[in-house]
């Protein structure tokens, strides 16, 4: 057995040892390139991963990456519950994600008890293929819960964390940041080319934080290579007007 | 067995009423009056004023100068059927079918209820002692037809209870008012002598249709059962209920819990024979203060699961007070659906849909806590405005007409209601340039569109609406429109309404 092969036994095992399960057959939700950032090389599904964003536009960024994720899993045929707070996700946008907006369930609730109790609830029920949660603040403890739920039914669990008053850390496998970039239109076509995500994995347990440039288009994320050198997005020039 | 039925008369419904709110009225003179084209006339009369000669139909100046020390009170023209009401809501413990007779009575179809109180005597007596413990002066009596039993129950003497068969018998010495006659028929059959039921009973048919009419033939047809009489109960049975009568009055959560399974057990297990499920479910508890107290549950789907049931009854069940306790559980299904087999089910349960028992069941356990209108199922809509684009599903299998439309494409997010901005447009239909939302200044570098959709004018009168999508410099997507027109002497405003991926 080579050194190689040694070193990645043993990281197999720390992985184990830390409590992560290798999913039986790896689901592959189309990330590409991001996936490299996780352990085993898979997105890690039956866990929770944490969305921030603080405008409108950020959080339309992100429903459209968690759509684009949400797809392939709820593939076999899953419903999903959306628990949603003050933001209206427009159902008929989901089907340019190749999701069935009918097979989505949301929950509306303004208050944080409940919302809380019902993600909790949702989270433990293994017949959904996924549970969105769109809260302001979640404490450390509370997430830990949604966490502990998930690890016993394998449902995939997605927080938004909008406009959040702190940025505390909370129990989940990743953090992200999606914020909408520039289009490139193709070959010349006039109009919008397709939606193009700035990605950020700002924390990732037992994996490599990165930043992506990536491009929704057929269902699928492609990352974009060319510009990716020049991913910070200009500041924008301060006019006068008027 | 045939049918049997009791009557119940309250003499003095109304001023026992004022009686029990004011104990001193009981032992003086009082009445109750109502305007009556500018003179107050008295609607209903006590015991003591009865005593003095006073009767509902005077005037409450002639009382006066009989009574001088006549109490007066205003009569509700409502208080009667409230009262009436409220009765019947209570008489639901000896019997589910009861029906409100006129201002001051109730029947009550008794048939198969009686052997539970160990016979009609024991029953009759038990209703109008309870009654009478309340405050109410009632009268009661029990026949095979509501006419002998109303008719024994206002003017009869010698036994309340007449055995079938022994109607005729038990009304002719009856007076012919006990009929439900109306006054012109009994002043006409008193000029003749006629005082007595019996006396006129035997005189052949074509001779009474001649000289009063149809209708005291009918009323005598009703009263021994020739002529079958309909009446409408109060509260219509439900198809699927189970009842639980208590021993001692239950006051524990323990207890409630106990009487709660056994009606769901016994209720599921008729479902399930049957095929049905329960959509909604309302257990009533009748405590021995006259109180109803109930807890309502709903499901998402029909089910027949008594353990799911009554988890959803848990929360419920800690609502509810018992006080001194609560005689008598009812459990009540009026919403039943057919539910889907067993095996049927487990097919479904690999592929996880929204029809799937373990969601159904989570759905359930949210709505009981946060509330029907918490959970939301949308299906597309036949409209192209995109306020009303998307409906919300009524169940859980539901689907939608028309099939989700695919080839526009629309915002993820969006607005409540569009929210104006200011625009540099070129016109006549160009994208704006530049739009400025809440104070920030978005300049725009792409755009598509536009896409007009017309107002609905069966609905509503208004502009259309022009709508981009537009792209701004830092690759934020919106969804702007315009509305209506340019025209020479005013700009049409634009608006936001929502945001894309």
């Amino acid at each position: 057995m080579s050194k190689a092969d040694i070193i990645a036994k043993l990281r197999q095992d720390l992985l184990s040892l830390q409590g992560l399960r290798p999913a039986s057959d790896p689901l592959n939700v189309g990330l590409g390139l991001i996936e490299s950032a996780f352990p085993n090389d898979t997105f890690p599904t039956g866990a929770m991963h944490e969305f921030l964003s603080d405008t409108a536009e950020d959080a339309a960024a992100t429903y459209g990456f968690i759509a684009a994720i949400l797809a392939p899993l709820m593939q076999l045929g899953g419903a999903c519950v959306w628990i949603r707070k003050t933001n209206k996700i427009f159902p008929p946008a989901l089907t340019a994600f190749g999701i069935r907006p009918d097979q989505v369930i949301f929950i509306d609730q303004s208050n944080d008890r409940p919302t809380l109790w019902a993600a909790e609830e949702a989270l433990k029920c293994p017949g959904l293929a996924a549970v969105i949660l769109e809260i302001q603040d979640i404490s450390l403890i509370a997430s830990r819960r949604l966490q502990l739920a998930v690890e016993q039914s394998r449902v995939t669990g997605f927080i938004i964390r909008y406009k959040p008053r702190s940025l505390h850390t909370i129990a989940s496998v990743a953090q992200w940041r999606i914020q909408a970039y520039a289009s490139v239109s193709h070959n010349g076509m006039p109009g919008l080319g397709f939606p193009r995500w700035q990605i950020e994995l700002l924390r990732v347990r037992n994996g490599k934080p990165g930043k992506w440039l990536t491009e929704y288009m057929d269902g699928r994320l492609l990352p974009v290579v060319s510009e990716a050198a020049q991913i910070i997005p200009e500041q924008n020039v301060r006019r006068k007007i008027g | 067995m045939g049918q049997r039925f009791i009557t119940i008369w309250f003499r003095h419904l109304k001023t026992d009423w004022h009686i029990n709110r004011r104990r001193e009225l009981a032992s003086i003179p009082f009445v109750l009056a109502i305007q009556d084209y500018g003179r107050m006339v008295i609607s209903a009369t006590n015991i003591e004023a009865e005593k003095r000669g006073i009767s509902a139909g005077m005037a409450v100046a002639d009382a006066r100068a009989m009574v001088p020390s006549l109490e007066v009170q205003d009569d509700s023209p409502d208080l009667a059927v409230r009262l009436l009401r409220k009765w019947a809501e209570w008489c639901i413990r000896y019997t589910p079918f009861v029906c409100i007779d006129g201002e001051d009575g109730l029947i009550l179809d008794i048939t198969g209820c009686a052997h539970l109180w160990d016979g009609e005597r024991p029953y009759l007596k038990e209703i109008i002692t309870r009654i009478r413990a309340m405050g109410y002066d009632a009268r009661g009596a029990i026949a095979s037809t509501i006419g002998t039993a109303w008719a024994v129950s206002r003017y009869g003497t010698i036994t309340p209870i007449i055995e079938p068969g022994n109607e005729l018998t038990a009304i002719a010495p009856l007076p012919p008012a006990s009929l439900r006659l109306n006054s012109i028929i009994i002043e006409k059959l008193h000029k003749l002598g006629l005082s007595e039921v019996g006396s006129f009973m035997t005189i052949q048919r074509p001779a009474l249709r001649r000289r009063f009419g149809t209708e005291l033939l009918l009323r005598l047809d009703q009263a021994s059962g020739m002529q079958q009489e309909i009446v409408i109960p109060v509260f219509l049975p439900e198809q699927y209920f189970e009842r639980l009568p208590c021993l001692e009055p239950i006051r524990t959560r323990t207890g409630i819990e106990i009487a709660v399974q056994r009606l769901l057990e016994a209720l599921c297990q008729r479902l399930q024979a049957e095929g049905k499920g329960l959509r909604k479910a309302i257990l009533k508890g009748y405590r021995i203060d006259g109180e109803i107290i109930q807890a309502c549950i709903g499901t998402n789907r029909p089910s027949h699961h008594i353990k799911h049931l009554f988890h959803l009854f848990e929360p419920e069940i800690g609502k509810l007070c018992p006080e001194l306790g609560i005689e008598l559980f009812i459990l009540e299904a009026p919403i039943v659906e057919d539910a889907i087999s067993r095996q049927e089910a487990f097919w479904n349960a690999a592929t996880g849909s929204p029809g799937d028992v373990k969601v159904a069941e989570l759905l359930d356990r949210i709505t009981s806590r946060l509330g029907a209108d918490a959970i939301h199922r949308y299906l597309p809509d036949q409209h192209h405005w995109p306020e009303r684009s998307v409906c919300t599903a009524s169940s859980l299998e539901e689907q939608g007409t028309i099939t989700w439309p695919e080839d526009r494409l629309r915002p993820i997010l969006l607005l409540s209601s569009p929210e104006l901005i200011q625009v540099t447009a070129p016109i006549p239909d160009y994208p704006p340039m530049l739009f400025i939302y809440r104070g920030k200044v978005h300049r725009i570098s792409k755009a598509d569109g536009p896409e007009r959709i017309e107002r609905e004018w069966w609905q509503e009168q208004g502009d259309h609406r022009d709508y981009y999508r537009v792209e701004d410099e830092q690759g934020k997507r919106y969804w702007v429109f315009r509305s209506g027109h340019y025209s020479d002497d005013q700009q049409p405003d634009w608006f936001i309404h929502g945001f894309f991926a």
